[in-house]
């Protein structure tokens, strides 16, 4: 009943990938991040294991090229973070805790990895 | 019959996401005191305080994770006794349920001030109610200068309060950190205008103060277990497999202390860090592939945009350095016992702080000059 009447300019849907190919797409609030829609929705391949204080990295995602020229570029804490993941680090590494929801990100595409620890 | 988790915290709630990741089929009881979903207790003296974060956030998993995960969650329950005997965890509606495993997460309380009128942080209720009265009051007190209290001041400072912060001991944290990180916390409070009264006692609490709060550490809740017979000193005491001396029971998180291979003793550990592995070891250990429990302890705390970060335990310390100027807000401090590294804080340093986990757990050679010199790769040095 909720769906019904919040637009996507306040809840932008977040497709996430598995790496076996299994999408998932949920509504995420705009000013939640993408770990939280992940955890919120019982997507799998998102532990969070320290709740999204980057801290952890176990919320590692791999961005859909065409999405990253409209996120923040990554902080000092997040590219530290980014060199402990248990699967590879690649360009479009991110840690789903970092990104939070905008209505611009509405169709974000994200492709979990194969490990998170 | 299945497990039993007694408390549902962090480590409560990790043993039993855990005991499903690994495989474990037959049923999980996961038994909470506290209303509602388990949720991660960091946030509450941090962004919750200050209205940035909501409940929904703090809630580890929503409420349909447990239904499809078939983990039987039983909130704003107690368990009473457990009959080693006969296998059974008595709650306190009367219900008695069996198990094959149990697993004790009770957690840890609040140390308490004698008299009444003053506040503590440890759960959501409690969060809950604090921000409101942060809200209202004009004038703050602190007892005591230790994580939690220095987090509600800076939320407190943040807000706009008169915060005043006593301490007991000369110096801030002075039971995790060394004096050099001790001082720059307090140059940082005092900057952003908190005063800071160390040495003190409660008669220094200001009379103007309109909200008292202390923050003076915990008790683990490990009566459950004496009450069963198991042993118990700081906490419930357990092996290096978390396992208590009946084989059927384990203890993990801040209510149970365990050999340390990083301190070369028994250790009871307040963190979240230490929560998730001992949970999650226990959960492998139960789906048989048990491996005694050895990971890197490591905390972090948060005051304004001063990001703390420790590694490693610091018991012991005979010799500190410090890598860069605390000056410039980034720094490490590395501590050493007979030349060899035991712990590192970092300070606005979030990269140092991984290396420092890594160079722990591989028992680094590295020397305190290495530690020093900014030329010096640390990586080099694993």
């Amino acid at each position: 009943m909720l769906g019904d009447n919040v637009n996507s300019l306040n809840m932008p849907k977040i497709t996430y990938i598995s790496h076996t190919g299994n999408a998932r797409t949920v509504e995420v609030p705009v000013g939640d991040t993408v770990m939280e829609g992940a955890v919120q929705n019982n997507v799998d391949g998102i532990v969070a294991e320290c709740g999204g204080n980057c801290q952890c990295a176990t919320c590692h995602v791999y961005v859909e090229e065409r999405f990253l020229p409209l996120l923040d570029p990554i902080g000092e804490d997040q590219d530290a973070m980014l060199e402990t993941t248990a699967s590879p680090r690649k360009s479009n590494s991110r840690l789903s805790c970092q990104i939070r929801v905008r209505p611009e990100l509405d169709g974000l595409v994200v492709h979990t990895p194969p490990t998170q620890q | 019959m299945g497990v039993i988790i007694i408390g549902g915290g962090q480590g409560g709630f990790q043993a039993a996401a855990s005991l499903r990741a690994e495989g474990y089929e037959e049923r999980i009881t996961l038994i909470g005191d506290e209303p509602g979903v388990p949720y991660q207790r960091p946030p509450l003296s941090k962004g919750f305080l200050l209205g940035k974060q909501e409940q929904r956030h703090a809630e580890l998993r929503p409420a349909s994770f447990y239904e499809t995960q078939r983990i039987e969650l039983l909130t704003g329950r107690r368990a009473t006794a457990i009959d080693r005997f006969s296998r059974r965890v008595t709650l306190d509606s009367g219900a008695k349920i069996e198990y094959d495993t149990l697993v004790l997460a009770t957690g840890a309380r609040n140390r308490l001030l004698p008299g009444n009128g003053v506040f503590y942080l440890r759960t959501l209720a409690e969060a809950v109610e604090l921000r409101q009265r942060l809200r209202d009051a004009n004038q703050v007190a602190i007892v005591g200068g230790g994580f939690i209290g220095l987090e509600i001041a800076a939320a407190a400072r943040t807000l706009g309060k008169k915060v005043t912060v006593l301490e007991a001991q000369p110096r801030l944290m002075a039971r995790v950190v060394a004096p050099v990180v001790s001082e720059y916390f307090r140059e940082q409070h005092a900057a952003q205008g908190v005063e800071i009264r160390r040495n003190a006692t409660l008669e220094d609490l200001p009379r103007g103060a309109d909200l008292v709060i202390a923050g003076i550490g915990v008790l683990p809740n490990s009566e459950l277990a004496i009450a069963a017979g198991l042993p118990a000193s700081n906490g419930i005491t357990v092996d290096e497999h978390l396992r208590t001396p009946d084989e059927r029971i384990y203890a993990i998180g801040d209510c149970c202390e365990c050999p340390n291979p990083f301190a070369e003793t028994y250790v009871r550990l307040e963190s979240v860090q230490n929560a998730v592995d001992q949970a999650a070891s226990v959960a492998r250990a139960i789906t048989g592939q048990a491996k005694p429990y050895s990971a890197v302890p490591w905390f972090w705390t948060d005051q304004y945009d001063i990001h703390l970060q420790m590694a490693g335990l610091p018991f012991g310390y005979d010799q500190v350095v410090t890598r860069g100027n605390p000056e410039s807000r980034k720094f490490s401090v590395f501590y050493f016992r007979e030349g060899r590294l035991r712990a590192v804080d970092s300070i606005n340093r979030a990269a140092e702080h991984l290396t420092a986990r890594k160079l722990i757990g591989a028992r680094s050679p590295l020397s305190p000059d290495q530690a020093r010199d900014e030329s010096f790769d640390l990586k080099t040095a694993l």
